[in-house]
């Protein structure tokens, strides 16, 4: 068991609940979830609450956050989008700490998850959807139809454009699903070479050097890996927000 | 960007004009524009500031995002071929045709995330700023 790398990703229940013959319990999963949105929210209250001018060391962290999120949202979407940065902030800074708490050991990755992150994408994709119907009207279908196409090609070029539009949530969830699967299966199964290779005496010891250094640069590609991704997916979202807001390209 | 002017973000250098009324639209357009430009420089710096600590891995992911990319449409157009066969009954038809149709979004996007083919959204709006499509995608 010690060497299986999927067993990280078991749900396990903690607190079982049953309503009405559907499972409603509280697994590790939804315990990691609470603990994201407790810790980023306390982190970001506490450090906020001071007020400071000149801000702390802590303080600037939020900010910084804020900042980075802001300009990536006012850079794809204009200022008009700035009304969705509730919603990117929270995204991102889910996504974001979800990803670092995963990297704990013995800690559950919640983002490792595709239905996690289908949830979230799909978020991201009805709010597209509603807001870019309730704004532009049908004016929300020039979406799909690019200018300065031939008639002829247009309901080919239009099926094309409507599959492409489609595939953005699948994209956006299995690229986080996956990174953040496949970077933790690579951890364990590299460190899972040093356990089995230091039992086969004194040479398996010298040479399981090669895993753990390797085990040693993966965790900090995972750490990389773990900000692009939530960076990614923000970033992503702000583009189609700019989408559900400017259909027609202007 | 309707009219050319973003009350948020260019309220500030227009606010101070008292002389409001001899300032034509072309005029106010034309300065407007001009503190976009600025502003984007700007912003454009930021951004090039932020990708420098993310360039080791770069490579990595644009090709975990590219796969991603491309297997989204196949799926995407084969799920919509097989529906509509199973509400027409038109098998094996709808399948294969939205299937190569899915190929083709697929490829699309992938071309669109790598640059190749510019976002039809964000081109004009880079080239008002004077930005490279595909600057800001990864």
């Amino acid at each position: 068991m010690a060497n299986d790398p999927i067993h990280q990703f078991q749900i396990s229940k903690w607190i079982p609940i049953e309503v009405g013959g559907l499972d409603f319990s509280f697994t590790n999963s939804a315990g990691f979830m609470v603990a994201t949105v407790v810790a980023t929210g306390a982190f970001l209250f506490v450090t906020s609450s001071s007020r400071g001018l000149v801000p702390s060391r802590l303080q600037s962290i939020s900010e910084i956050a804020y900042e980075f999120v802001a300009s990536m949202l006012r850079d794809s979407a204009g200022s008009q989008g700035m009304r969705f940065f509730p919603f990117v902030f929270a995204l991102f800074m889910f996504i974001l700490i979800a990803n670092l708490f995963g990297m704990f050991p013995y800690f559950f990755t919640v983002t490792s998850h595709l239905i996690v992150t289908v949830a979230l994408a799909m978020a991201v994709f009805l709010i597209v959807v509603i807001y870019g119907f309730w704004k532009n009207g049908f004016g929300f279908l020039k979406l799909f139809v690019p200018s300065g196409v031939p008639v002829v090609l247009l309901p080919l070029v239009v099926a094309i454009e409507v599959i492409s539009f489609l595939a953005r949530p699948i994209s956006l969830s299995v690229r986080l699903f996956a990174n953040m699967l496949a970077g933790h299966i690579t951890l364990k199964v590299f460190a899972g070479f040093i356990v089995s290779l230091s039992s086969l005496g004194f040479v398996g010891v010298v040479g399981s050097v090669l895993p753990l250094a390797m085990t040693v640069g993966l965790t900090a590609l995972e750490f990389l890996v773990a900000f692009l991704q939530a960076y990614v997916f923000a970033m992503l979202t702000c583009m189609y927000i700019n989408d559900a807001i400017h259909p027609g390209g202007h | 960007m309707t009219g050319g002017t973003n009350p948020d973000k260019d309220g500030k250098s227009e606010t101070g004009q008292s002389g409001k009324d001899h300032l034509t639209d072309n005029e106010l357009d034309a300065r407007s524009q001009a503190l976009e430009d600025a502003l984007s420089v700007r912003r454009r710096n930021k951004v090039q500031g932020n990708k420098e600590n993310t360039s080791g891995s770069a490579g990595y992911a644009q090709a975990l995002r590219l796969s991603s990319e491309f297997i989204a449409g196949i799926l995407v157009g084969a799920a919509i071929g097989w529906v509509i066969d199973k509400l027409a009954g038109t098998s094996p038809w709808g399948f294969i045709v939205f299937f190569f149709l899915g190929f083709c979004a697929g490829v699309l996007n992938v071309m669109r995330s790598a640059g190749v083919v510019a976002e039809k959204n964000v081109v004009e709006r880079d080239h008002a700023k004077g930005r490279v499509p595909g600057d800001d995608n990864r």
